[in-house]
């Protein structure tokens, strides 16, 4: 039993990452909370879901579909919008990103309406019984996915001139501008990247979850949740923090109730910030 | 400032105010009278959370989860059969408490910590009133005793009940502002660390404000619970009451006593417009509202319409 | 001579780095001491433990017979320890006035800011700042900032001045106006400590020299013997064999 729970807590661990991946690229380079990253997730989703109605598109193949939709349109917002508050107080970035975020929601409120959708897979992929543990065969999928989309970003800062320019631009913008690296288009490059990474997740959880604009808000709360328990702006701490919330959500129900799944990770945020503001595995200052 | 004594001032503000308030009373049909208790929330919440977010610049997003605290206790304390008005002041208190407790705890984080954390706060609670349904009726929502007026009294009733905390948070506004507790906050704003290096207690301050603004968000939601006379978790803890009184303050120019007060009746005005001219894609419509507000006015219309006299001021800020 | 500071044993951790690493030292009262040591000694890091910015990982921290260590950094300064920035820290938005009233303010030695502003025209003067009082304290130049850095700091009225490179990025008149300036605040009574680079303002300014090395004390005494010390030349030119990540590192 505990041992399914714990093969439960992975695969919503894999997802996890995925979810904050994104998030934690923008908040570490550009130091800005997006608001929108739930929304992204969310018509990254929605993609997939007519890819899959229309063309019969399988929501995994859609993944890079959804990727490159996301990209252009969010390079476009970083530069014309964002980038125009980067210098300023917190209080102006988190309301500039909100805003944004009422506006893409509310879009989608309206043009997809606030009801669940879900993605029927046909056939349906089945569960797997490996050694006594049942593990349903789309979930290892959407897993191996995320997984795979980590380890593309991964890889992406760490062999690419974009990737390095990225990570340069995060560990010191004004040396990395001195470098001659042009920031705002890394940011930019940054934003959109995440965005897209965001798109191809919501597309990864759309053969599993139920898809509505509605669920943007839990989306961000996890990818916050996940950021503060793995410490800021490295992937690996995203990994981290993704499989500790999978894992200790999955517990967290069996012991509370699934109703209490999502406090737990609440609850969870706010003794991690009273306690380890740097997060369980932190090691950078925020100040 | 002028050279008479603030007491004379206040008073010459209050009396006009209770003045243009008795003449709504009176004179104004319901519709104006609801919009009036309207602005009169709203006044109310930005006032409190510019003593916060805007003197300490301290983005907080708590202002919901005490509104929200304040409508439920306020709920809980009137099932357990007290009247209203002591009900009321038993918010203030309890809000006091918990804005005390929880600024013990968040106020030493910063940025972006800060704001996720304060942000929670209300999450942390609409769950806890979600699962507990004995005391709070869980997501089914609560039902609050109605006051035994007409009708027509009652929202006057409830608009008087809204000024006076929205003049009373003026006041405390303005008086803040002209002590040194006033002082105390704008420096911890511009630069904490050499305020507590020069000896200044910044987390009392901090707290201080913290708490005010708490305690005027729980009474709000307290006079709130009893107007609407059902309250249900999605409704008093929705994030929007955290940051409505922000693009407010914003508006009307943070870190100032009247900016929010102007913010109140701008946001107010625009958002009568958008609830009239887009049923559907008014939350789109607000969003676009912020958006072109941080953008192009971050300063506030305060700002705008001082601009001659600040120049020095915006020259060293930009 | 009675000291007014005392260090027993005073060690700082970041991480695996001991920034600061059994420092044991003392500070007599009106003396005027000079705090050197290569980039990333523990200089710095010793003023933050002293004035409460960080807590010590041990030791203690003794002022005017009492221990202060583990207090807030506002509680060390209401008894009399105050202290510039390496990197100046003005209320930027702030006139120059108020910059100075927030320190008489803070001190509590006013109880109202009108009376603050009164008091801190003293201060003002003193540092050669009256003209600029109206204006805002970003407008200000390097120099003029580092004035208001030290009036603020003069303005709690202390009995203990960390002076952090106050020199820095001035130029040679602007290092003699501020060595006077120096010259005239220990007139004032006030014991202070000068962390510096620039040797000629430590010989001009200090009878008494401590080097840092390392988190560690390399040595303590008259400036002239200590400045002629093999070992401190030595720590002085093998820092700059250091390769720079490192140094970086213990900073």
């Amino acid at each position: 039993m505990l041992a399914q729970i714990f093969v439960n807590g992975l695969l919503l661990g894999a997802l996890y990452s995925a979810i904050a991946l994104g998030f934690s690229l923008v908040w570490g380079v550009l130091n800005i909370i997006n608001i929108l990253h739930g929304s992204l997730i969310v018509l990254g989703a929605y993609l997939a879901f007519f890819l899959n109605a229309w063309f019969g598109i399988s929501p995994f193949a859609a993944a890079p579909v959804a990727a490159m939709v996301l990209f252009i349109p969010a390079f476009l917002l970083q530069l014309g919008v964002i980038n125009r508050v980067l210098a300023k107080p917190v209080l102006i970035t988190l309301t500039l990103t909100f805003g944004l975020n009422l506006m893409l929601n509310n879009a989608m409120l309206t043009v997809f309406r606030a009801d669940y959708r879900k993605v029927v897979l046909d056939p349906p992929l089945g569960v797997l019984d490996i050694a006594g543990l049942a593990v349903p065969v789309d979930r290892l999928a959407a897993g191996a996915g995320a997984i795979c989309l980590v380890a593309l970003v991964w890889l992406l800062t760490r062999t690419t001139q974009i990737g390095r320019a990225i990570v340069a631009v995060r560990m010191d913008r004004d040396a990395a501008a001195l470098m001659g690296i042009p920031v705002a288009t890394v940011y930019a490059l940054t934003f959109a990247l995440a965005a897209a990474v965001a798109g191809a997740a919501g597309a990864l959880l759309s053969a599993i979850f139920p898809i509505s604009p509605v669920a943007s808000a839990g989306y961000l709360g996890k990818a916050f949740v996940i950021c503060v328990l793995g410490g800021l702006g490295s992937i690996p701490g995203v990994v981290a923090g993704g499989f500790g919330l999978g894992i200790i959500e999955s517990y967290g129900a069996l012991w509370l109730g699934p109703e209490h799944a999502g406090t737990v990770a609440f609850v969870l945020l706010l003794l991690l910030l009273l306690f380890r503001p740097n997060g369980l595995f932190g090691r950078k200052g925020f100040e | 400032m002028s050279g008479r004594p603030a007491v004379v001032q206040d008073a010459a503000i209050a009396l006009i105010a209770v003045t243009a308030v008795a003449a709504v009373a009176v004179l104004g049909d319901n519709y104006v009278v609801r919009l009036a208790t309207t602005l009169f929330l709203y006044a109310s919440l930005a006032l409190s959370w510019n003593l916060i977010g805007g003197y300490a610049g301290y983005p907080s997003f708590a202002t919901a989860a005490f509104f929200g605290l304040g409508a439920y206790a306020n709920g809980v304390l009137q099932a357990a059969g007290l009247p209203f008005a002591v009900a009321w002041i038993g918010v203030a208190g309890i809000a006091a408490v918990c804005g005390a407790l929880l600024g013990f705890c968040i106020l030493h984080l910063r940025g972006h910590y800060f704001a996720i954390a304060s942000l929670v706060v209300g999450d942390v609670l609409r769950e806890i009133v979600n699962s507990w349904t004995s005391l709070t009726g869980g997501g089914m929502g609560m039902n609050l005793p109605l006051i035994a007026f007409s009708a027509d009294m009652q929202a006057r009733f409830f608009m008087g009940g809204f000024f006076g905390l929205a003049l009373a948070a003026f006041l405390v506004a303005r008086l803040i502002d002209r002590r040194p507790l006033g002082f105390t906050l704008r420096c911890i704003e511009q630069n904490d660390t050499a305020a507590a290096m020069l000896g200044a207690d910044t987390r009392f301050a901090k707290s201080a404000a913290f708490t005010i603004a708490c305690i005027f968000a729980g009474a709000a939601g307290a006079i709130y619970a009893s107007w609407v006379s059902y309250i249900d978790p999605t409704d008093v803890f929705d994030v929007l009451y955290s940051v409505k009184p922000i693009i407010m303050a914003l508006l009307g120019g943070i870190g100032t006593v009247t900016g929010p007060v102007i913010g109140a009746v701008v946001f107010l005005g625009l958002e009568e417009l958008f609830w009239r001219n887009f049923l559907e894609t008014h939350e789109g419509v607000l969003g676009l509202l912020v958006v072109l507000l941080v953008l192009f006015l971050p300063d506030g219309i305060h700002r705008l319409l001082t601009i001659g006299r600040h120049r020095t001021w915006r020259a060293a800020a930009s | 001579m009675t000291p007014i500071l005392e260090l027993r044993n005073l060690s700082r951790h970041f991480g695996g780095v001991n920034a600061l690493d059994g420092v044991t030292l003392s500070v007599g009262e009106n003396e005027v001491v000079g705090l050197i040591g290569p980039n990333g000694a523990g200089k710095t890091t010793l003023v933050n433990v002293v004035t409460g910015v960080h807590a010590p990982s041990g030791g203690e921290v003794h002022f005017c017979g009492e221990r202060i260590d583990g207090l807030r950094s506002d509680r060390i300064a209401r008894r009399g320890i105050a202290r510039t920035f390496q990197i100046v820290q003005p209320f930027p938005r702030l006139t120059v006035l108020d910059n100075v009233a927030a320190g008489i303010l803070f001190s509590r030695r006013a109880s109202s800011l009108s009376r603050a502003r009164d008091l801190a025209a003293e201060y003002l003067a003193f540092t050669g700042l009256y003209e600029a009082c109206n204006q805002v304290a970003a407008t200000l130049t390097l120099a003029g900032r580092k004035r208001l850095e030290l009036a603020k700091s003069l303005a709690t009225d202390p009995k203990l001045l960390f002076l952090d490179e106050v020199n820095a990025g001035l130029n040679t008149a602007e290092i003699d106006a501020a060595l006077e300036l120096i010259g005239r605040i220990a007139a004032r009574g006030i014991t202070i400590v000068l962390i510096e680079h620039v040797m000629k303002v430590v010989r001009r300014a200090c009878r008494r020299v401590i080097v840092l090395h390392q988190g560690k004390v390399l040595a303590d005494g008259p400036t002239g013997s200590v400045l002629a010390d093999r070992r401190v030349v030595d720590a002085y030119l093998g820092a700059r064999a250091v390769p720079p990540a490192q140094v970086g590192a213990i900073a």
